[in-house]
Formats: C-alpha cells, structure tokens, sequence
C-alpha cells in the first residue's frame, strides 16, 4: 500500500520537475516537448491510480495528438519566445497566494484511497452492480460511459464538432485575407 | 506519520501544478506559453479528480469473478475521459487563433499586439479629427 504511494509521490514530483522546467524555458521546441512528457508522466500516475482507461486516452490524445498540433502550429510561429518588459511580480504573487490557500484547504480533503470518503458512497456502488446485470459489459467506465451517462459523450460529440468548424472557419480566413492583406500593413509601416 | 503525510503530498503536489499553469496562463506574454499553460492547467485538474477515486488495495474498474474485490471508483475516470478529449478540441482552437493573429500581426507576444493597436487606435483618431476638420470647414 505504501509503496504504491510511494511510487505516486515520485511521479508527481517529476511532472512538478518537469512544470519548473517549463517555466524556465524559452525556446520553443523544448516547451512541446516537455508538454509532451508532462502527459506521458501524468499516464503513468493515471495506471498507478487504477485509472487504465484514462491512462491510454492521455497518452495517445493528449501525449500524441495535442504534441503533433503544437508541433504543426510550431513551424508557422517564431522559434523564441521573447523576454517581457513588463514585471511578473503580480501575477506570481497572486498565483502563490491563491496556491496557498488551496493548500491549506487541502487538510480537509480525505486521504488517497479511503474507503470512507463521501464520494465513494453514491451512486457508484449502483453503477458497479448494474454494469454486470443490467448491461452486462465487463469494463464499468465503458458501461457508464456509453449507457448511464451517453448525455455527457453526445454533448462532447458536439463540442468537438464546434471546435473542428471554428478551427476550420480561423485558417479558411486567414488564406483568403492574405491575397488583399497589403493595404493594412502599407499603414501601419508608414506610420512606424 | 509518513502514510498520513504521502496521504496528503499528492494534492499539494497537484495544487502546486494548478497554480504552474495559471501562472503561464496570466503571467507569461507569449500566446502559445499560455496555451501551454492551459494544458498544463488541464492536466492537473485530471490528477486531482483521479486522485479523489482511488481506493487502497482496489482494481481498475473493471469487473472480475471474485466477489469480494474492490473497485476504484469509475465515475471520475468517466468525467475525465471526457474531459481529456474536450481538452484537445480546446487546444486546438487556442492554436488556430494564435496562427491567425500571428499572419495578422506578424507576432505572438501581447506586448508587440497591443502596440500595435494602440498606433492602429491613435491613427483612427486623427484621420477621424482631420475628417471632423473638413467637415466643419
């Protein structure tokens, strides 16, 4: 039991390694990759945790897809990221404080893995016996993810659907506007 | 002692995280550190509802023949498989509008952008006054 714990404390130290690195980094192609293994790190915490299914979505979506955009947006941008005039002393400071708070509401919350805690006792034990009898499919999350909650993943359906027409409206725009696109940057040079 | 303090690392480690990503996301001038930021962001709020359905000594939920086993809890890891895929729909949007902006104004940094609408601002106030003038002459 404590070795499990164990092992979960380690990674989530490195995805805190890796977040650290993040912060410090200004080139971009390391800022992908290190996004890219924050994911990978953060599916293998998802298998310690039970959570297999979640484990192989993070890392194909979001360790491979989510890495490949990045990588195709990234030939199209600058490679550097440039230092800031302005000071980064508020929004840190009020990232701190805003940690710490949640940090010390964190004493409140059940420990990892006790059977007791409040968001054990609804509802789920019902899932778990249902899956078998009424729906009889093995894995539990495909049961309520297709049958008890198909809401949810409709409604997901449909938000992927938007975010696929409005990604296409953005760069179908981008290509027509570029033909008659000289007038607006005559002005601003003149001006400069 | 160290069961109770591992009990609890986890959510700090996690708020920890959270707080990365916000600071990417609010602090940092680059638009595509702040996508970024954002997925970090994600990421950790999928740690900590994962984390919230662990159960010690349980199995993935998936159901065996034994009766007396254990499951971790399904109904979190349901919500964020969703999630997990909304996620990319949203990276992708975020990704489509830095393109844009940057064919726009030829640069991703806040500070160049918003420079360059404040001379695009001032230049619309003076020909609008040079417009006034005529008008009133």
């Amino acid at each position: 039991m404590i070795s499990e714990l164990l092992i979960n404390a380690f990674l989530v130290t490195i995805m805190l390694s890796i977040a650290i690195a993040l912060i410090k980094t200004r080139t971009v192609i390391f800022t992908v990759i290190l996004t890219s293994a924050y994911s990978l790190v953060a599916a293998l915490m998802f298998i310690t945790l039970d959570a297999v299914d979640v484990a192989f979505t993070e890392a194909s979506v979001g360790a491979g897809i989510s890495t490949i955009l990045f990588l195709a947006a990234m030939a199209y941008l600058p490679k550097k990221e440039e230092e800031s005039i302005s000071s980064e002393f508020i929004p840190a400071l009020s990232c701190i404080i805003l940690g710490g708070i949640l940090i010390w509401c964190s004493f409140d919350l059940p420990e990892i893995g006790k059977l007791t805690a409040p968001i054990h006792q609804h509802i789920v034990p019902e899932y778990i016996r249902g899956s078998k009898e009424d729906i009889g499919i093995p894995n539990i999350v495909t049961s309520v993810l297709a049958s008890y909650r198909g809401y949810d993943t409709f409604g997901e359906t449909i938000v992927v659907f938007t975010a696929g027409v409005a990604v296409l409206g953005l760069l179908e725009k981008k290509n027509s506007t570029k033909k008659n696109k000289s007038q607006p940057k005559q002005k601003i040079s003149k001006n400069a | 002692m160290i069961s109770s303090t591992i009990g609890i690392w986890n959510y700090w480690i996690v708020f920890c995280l959270m707080m990365i990503g916000l600071f990417l996301v609010i602090g940092r001038k680059n638009f595509l550190k702040k996508i970024v930021g954002l997925a970090i962001f994600q990421t950790s709020v999928f740690l900590l509802y994962i984390t919230f359905g662990k159960i010690k000594g349980g199995t993935p939920p998936i159901l065996n023949e034994s009766i007396d086993t254990i499951y971790s809890n399904p109904l979190p890891h349901v919500l964020i498989l969703t999630a997990i895929v909304v996620g990319v729909a949203t990276t992708a949007l975020g990704l489509s509008l830095v393109l844009r902006i940057n064919s726009e104004y030829g640069s991703i940094e806040e500070d160049d952008v918003s420079a360059q609408d404040l001379v695009d601002y001032h230049d619309d106030i003076e020909t609008g006054k040079n417009l006034d003038l005529k008008f009133k002459k």
